[in-house]
């Protein structure tokens, strides 16, 4: 076996496989029950449920010293809590940490405008708005608008239809 | 962090109407209101007083309503319909299971209302699968919503298909999508939905999204006015790029040019798209992944600026930050860590490298501790760079320091593979150090990590073996329970290949073995090595023979079987070597709790052994038990094992998952990996003499209980992927030639250098590794028919399981040719990359013609062979059109290159060529007539083979006309 030299064509096309995906998107509270999940890839019922325990198995240990990211499976969790809620969102392991954090929170600013002033319950019974907003943000597992001004501006054009 | 009170949870509900239905109120808080007001209780809220059997009382109360309502006689109007459905859809988010209702659900979809339209598409989002036989119905609504013109409408659906991905919608939609997604009159927010919609059918079904025109057209949305357009856009293109590197290259320049607007803009100037004072983070962040699919740009005023966007990026983040919120630096440091990615990426700017690790050098001691985290992980990559593998390396002090201190487990796994990729010559000792005295303290959960990490740099790094034995010594003495078979057998096999620390062995053990409590990889790892060479120990009266075997056999009653079966062995080895303790061994052995051992393993080793000492004669015993011959090099099988943990040992449904909609690299199917805990390791019968369970002869072979041989981790299934596409293709252009590349991807670059002599042949192939990440489990396999493999011999060694970044491996494969033959073999290599399984087959251009002796002759001699030749079955004819243009030259080229000799001024007509060879294999010599003649006229050919057989007349007359 020989290992020869570098190959002509360096190492720079290397390809980063699996970009930018986001796998699913939970909100659990503390205690475990589950206030949103989107799905992104395909799961049967029975794995949906482990996959919500085990997050939250995951996540709920961890303290303010902690970081913001957790090795999760093949993936990773990045995740933050606001209050009683915990927002985490499943990505590839090669995936912008940073990005996601700041993607839930850009989120969690549009839902705190759209409810004025976003509590549990509005997610509870307001579920199928909440849809709506994570549509408008995040889709087919990717990031689709960041800006909150468009994003208000296309839900109240949609709430004006109800 | 918390900018959300969540207080007022009565707010939510004020203003509800007691018990009716108001029709002001959203319907889903008057489902809750009207279920609440029953008395439900619902799990955990905070008024929920009643049991679970209470809630499921009333849950199937208030389904019996609704199917009632459903099925009544009344035919339901919109808003009851939407009612009913959206209250079917709360009941079942509450954790309930729903059997009906789908069909309303479905007939919302057709209605005008949005939000009718609305929680249809949620229902059917939600609770629908793909193979629901409502999806024509489904797919109907979506179709005339798509038509419809009506932006909130075509949104609507584009997120269904977008949430659904079913195949069936593919094939429904995929020509449509890429048409909304690029005309002119589409509003910016469905070209938005559009552009994730395509990308999610392309994920889901590749080959139903045929790029076309449009793709060019999608690539200048990178310029789009709106940037929430160019958000989506660029994750379509950077996932389309991926699989089309070539189709896509014109996004780099405009992706770079995007970046660069975006970099140099003022903090104001992208309003809606600044985040906290950051412009558009998300979207460079996308734009600098889309980068990372290409090399450097290979135009210099591309690369300058792209080098000046990176070179700001950087400088941004020296400046004073305009915000002393976490999302403000957050947002900035999400940017600056992908543009340190690329840079690592390219790999070509040393200036910029450095600089990326300065940078992250000052995350080190940051007080945020996301920011050190991902310093560390980043630098890990840089590492691997030879222009930043230094300056890497002066963080050591830093990091060594987080592994000692940070408080997050996770922090301090990053640490430790920052030292293990950081490490080399130079700072080995210190890195194996500080990694041995963190294994004391170390969690649970990273230890085995550590010991595998601890093991390999030991042994890559050693000067001086007797700090490598030392070393592992001391992995098992402070972690016993974490050193697997792999870091043991290794250790012996290197003792017993190097002579040179043998005596220190022995020595060493022998002292480690004092130990009151001393961990039973321990004992094996004393026990293997004092049988080998406790006699270079035995002159000092402090480690006599007999003190040795007390030594040892005073842990043998508190070993476990395979140890003890390991530690008889090494009895039987003393015998040989120490012939004054061969009594007390055999009084050993013959005692009842060895030779009426329960143990069937222990019972016969004992039987046998003492049979052995008594009969055999000193020569016979000292042949049996001779020392064990060196092992054959090899990679570190521990290597192997810290890939596999690292990599995707921990195989898991999500992983099963993702394999399905998963990247192979032409499309095969992963075969399933056996999960880590379900690895079968050898069976630990620590058989090391080889014994095993075949009495009586106790010689030679290498132990066949020793992993070490075996790589035990390669994955057990190995499905095998269908041929690479363009695998025909570039199969028949080695026909003609021997030499070149014969297949390439992103990944992989498969080279080929062959010769041929009679009926032998030797073909050099080279795996060459394209990218920066090494390639794990790297396992080409040549596959040969039942048919075929009668007919060619194939001989090849396996290469080194690992393929590093940017290397090159070779194989060579030695052919013979026995008798002739038609199909080709099918070379199929199997590696991990990154996180994925990969799967590649391509057809290996071995042909029948490769074994062609070119033979000279007149032309009387030809038209007479001719002649002879002339039964059917020896004749094959082929006419055909030409596929390329009709170059005489070329012709002729191929011809040689085909194998046969051309001969000239044989064919009365001079535009005729003839070919005359003989076809060598084991068994007979096939002597060979070609003829070609081309029409130019018609652009055809005619061409005629007459050989003594007529499979090789028949094979060799396809492989030639596929060449003209």
């Amino acid at each position: 076996m020989v290992t020869g030299a570098r190959p002509r064509w360096g190492r720079a096309e290397g390809v980063p496989l699996h970009m930018a995906e986001i796998r699913f998107i939970l909100i659990q509270n503390r205690a475990g029950k589950t206030r949103l999940a989107k799905w992104y890839m395909q799961f049967d019922d029975d794995e949906k449920q482990k996959l919500i325990e085990e997050v939250h198995a995951v996540v709920t240990v961890r303290d303010a010293k902690h970081t913001n990211f957790v090795e999760f499976r093949n993936f990773k969790i990045i995740y933050r809590r606001y209050a009683g809620l915990y927002f985490c969102i499943c990505v590839d392991v090669n995936d912008n940490n940073l990005a996601y954090l700041e993607a839930i929170h850009n989120f969690v600013e549009v839902l705190n405008e759209y409810f004025h002033n976003v509590c549990e319950l509005d997610l509870v019974f307001n579920f199928y708005k909440v849809y709506t907003v994570v549509d408008e943000m995040f889709l087919a597992g990717e990031i689709r608008e960041t800006s909150q001004t468009k994003v208000l501006k296309q839900l109240l054009m949609l709430q004006s239809l109800e | 962090m918390t900018v959300v009170e969540c207080s007022s949870y009565q707010s939510t509900v004020v203003g509800v109407g007691d018990t009716a239905v108001d029709l002001d109120v959203p319907v889903c808080i008057q489902v809750a209101w009207h279920l609440q007001s029953h008395g439900a209780a619902f799990g955990t809220f905070p008024w929920a007083g009643k049991s679970k059997e209470a809630e499921i009382k009333r849950i199937n109360k208030e389904l019996a309503n609704i199917r009632s309502k459903f099925k009544g006689d009344k035919a339901l109007d919109g808003y009851s319909k939407k009612k009913y459905v959206c209250k079917l859809l709360f009941i079942f988010l509450l954790g309930h299971d729903i059997d009906f209702g789908h069909m309303e659900a479905v007939n919302l979809l057709s209605s005008n209302r949005y939000t009718e339209k609305q929680i249809g598409y949620l229902f059917i989002s939600v609770l629908v699968n793909s193979n629901s036989e409502l999806i024509r119905l489904i797919n109907n609504a979506i179709k005339n919503d798509l038509a419809s013109r009506n932006p909130t409408f075509m949104g609507l659906a584009l997120h269904c298909i977008a949430n659904v991905g079913s195949r069936e919608m593919a094939e429904a939609f995929a020509g449509e999508i890429p048409k909304i997604l690029v005309a002119g009159d589409t509003m910016d927010s469905v070209k938005q939905s559009a552009a994730l919609c395509l990308l999610r059918l392309y994920r889901t079904s590749p080959d139903l999204v045929p790029m076309g025109d449009w793709t060019s057209r999608v690539v200048h949305l990178l310029n789009d006015q709106h940037l929430g357009v160019v958000t989506a856009a660029t994750s379509l293109i950077t996932t389309l790029a991926q699989k089309n590197p070539e189709e896509f290259k014109t996004s780099v320049s405009l992706a770079v040019s995007r970046l660069s607007r975006i970099v140099t803009s003022a903090s104001t100037d992208l309003q809606d798209y600044t985040y906290y004072f950051v412009p558009a983070p998300w979207l460079s962040v996308k734009l600098l992944r889309l980068l990372q699919c290409y090399p450097p740009p290979e135009d210099p005023a591309v690369r300058g600026r792209l080098t000046e966007c990176l070179e700001t990026i950087l400088n941004k983040a020296q400046e004073p930050p305009k915000s002393k919120k976490v999302q403000h630096s957050n947002a900035k440091n999400a940017v600056l860590f992908e543009a340190i990615s690329l840079i690592i990426h390219h790999d070509s700017e040393p200036n910029l490298l450095v600089r990326a690790c300065n940078q992250l050098g000052q995350f080190l001691q940051h007080r945020e501790t996301n920011l050190r985290y991902l310093a560390l992980e980043s630098m890990c990559t840089l590492a691997s760079s030879e222009f930043s593998h230094e300056a890497v390396k002066t963080h050591i002090d830093t990091v060594i320091n987080a592994l000692k201190t940070e408080r997050d487990v996770s922090v301090r796994q990053r640490a430790a593979d920052l030292l293990y990729a950081m490490c080399d010559r130079s700072n080995a000792q210190q890195i194996v150090a500080e990694m041995l005295s963190y294994l004391e303290t170390a969690d649970y959960s990273i230890r085995e990590e550590i010991v595998l990490k601890v093991a390999i740099l030991a042994e890559k790094y050693a000067v001086d073996y007797t700090w490598y034995v030392d070393t592992i010594l001391n992995l098992i003495r402070i972690a016993g329970d974490y050193v697997s078979e792999e870091v043991w057998y290794r250790v012996i096999q290197i003792v017993i290949n190097r002579d040179d620390v043998q005596g220190y062995a022995a020595k060493t053990v022998f002292e480690a073995l004092q130990a009151p409590a001393c961990h039973e990889n321990l004992v094996k790892v004393g026990g293997y090595i004092l049988g080998e060479f406790g006699n270079l120990v035995a002159g000092d009266p402090r480690s006599s023979p007999l003190i040795q075997f007390n030594l040892l056999h005073s842990k043998f009653h508190l070993c476990s079987v395979p140890t003890r079966a390991l530690l008889l062995s090494t009895y039987i080895k003393f015998v040989n070597l120490f012939p004054e303790v061969k009594a007390t061994i055999q009084d050993v052995l013959r005692s009842d709790s060895q030779l009426r051992n329960a143990d069937v393993e222990l019972q016969q080793r004992a039987v046998e052994y003492l049979r052995l000492s008594s009969i055999a004669s000193t020569d016979i015993l000292a042949t049996v038990l001779e020392e064990m011959p060196p092992f054959p090099e090899r990679e570190s099988s521990i290597l192997a094992k810290l890939k596999k943990k690292k990599g995707p040992s921990t195989v898991t449904d999500l992983e099963e998952t993702k394999r399905e909609r998963n990247v192979d690299v032409n499309g095969g199917p992963e075969p399933a990996p056996a999960s880590a805990s379900a690895v079968s390791t050898p069976s630990p019968s620590a058989d090391l003499l080889g014994l095993g369970a075949a009495p009586p002869a106790p010689a030679g072979p290498p132990p066949s209980g020793g992993g070490l041989l075996v790589d035990v981790f390669s994955d057990s299934a190995s499905a095998v992927a269908p041929l690479a596409p363009g695998s025909e293709d570039n199969f028949a252009r080695f026909v003609c030639k021997n030499n070149g590349v014969l297949f390439e991807n992103q990944l992989l670059q498969i080279g080929l250098k062959s010769e041929f002599r009679q009926n032998l042949g030797r073909m050099f192939i080279f795996y060459g590794n394209k990218t920066s990440t090494q390639f794990l489990n790297f396992t080409p396999t040549l596959i040969c028919s039942d048919a075929l493999q009668s007919n060619l011999n194939l001989q090849t060694k396996p290469v080194d399981p690992t393929v590093d970044g940017g290397a090159q491996v070779q194989q060579v494969v030695n052919i013979e040719c026995v008798s002739d033959f038609t199909e080709a073999p099918v070379l199929n290599i199997q590696f991990r990359y990154g996180g994925t399984f990969q799967n590649v087959s391509v057809k290996l251009p071995i042909t029948l013609n490769k074994f062609f002796q070119p033979t000279e002759m007149a032309s009387q001699d030809f038209f007479q062979r001719w002649k002879q030749l002339s039964s059917p079955q020896q004749e094959v004819q082929n006419i055909f059109k030409a596929k390329h243009p009709m170059d005489t030259e070329i012709t002729k080229a191929k011809i040689i290159g085909f194998g046969s000799a051309l001969l000239e001024e044989v064919d009365p007509n001079p535009a005729n060529f003839v070919g005359a060879g003989i076809i060598h294999t084991k068994t007979t010599q096939i002597g060979c007539l070609l003829r070609l003649e081309p029409n130019l006229q018609a652009q055809m050919y005619r061409l005629t083979l007459r050989t003594s057989k007529e499979t090789v007349s028949q094979r060799l007359c396809e492989l030639l006309s596929e060449q003209f």
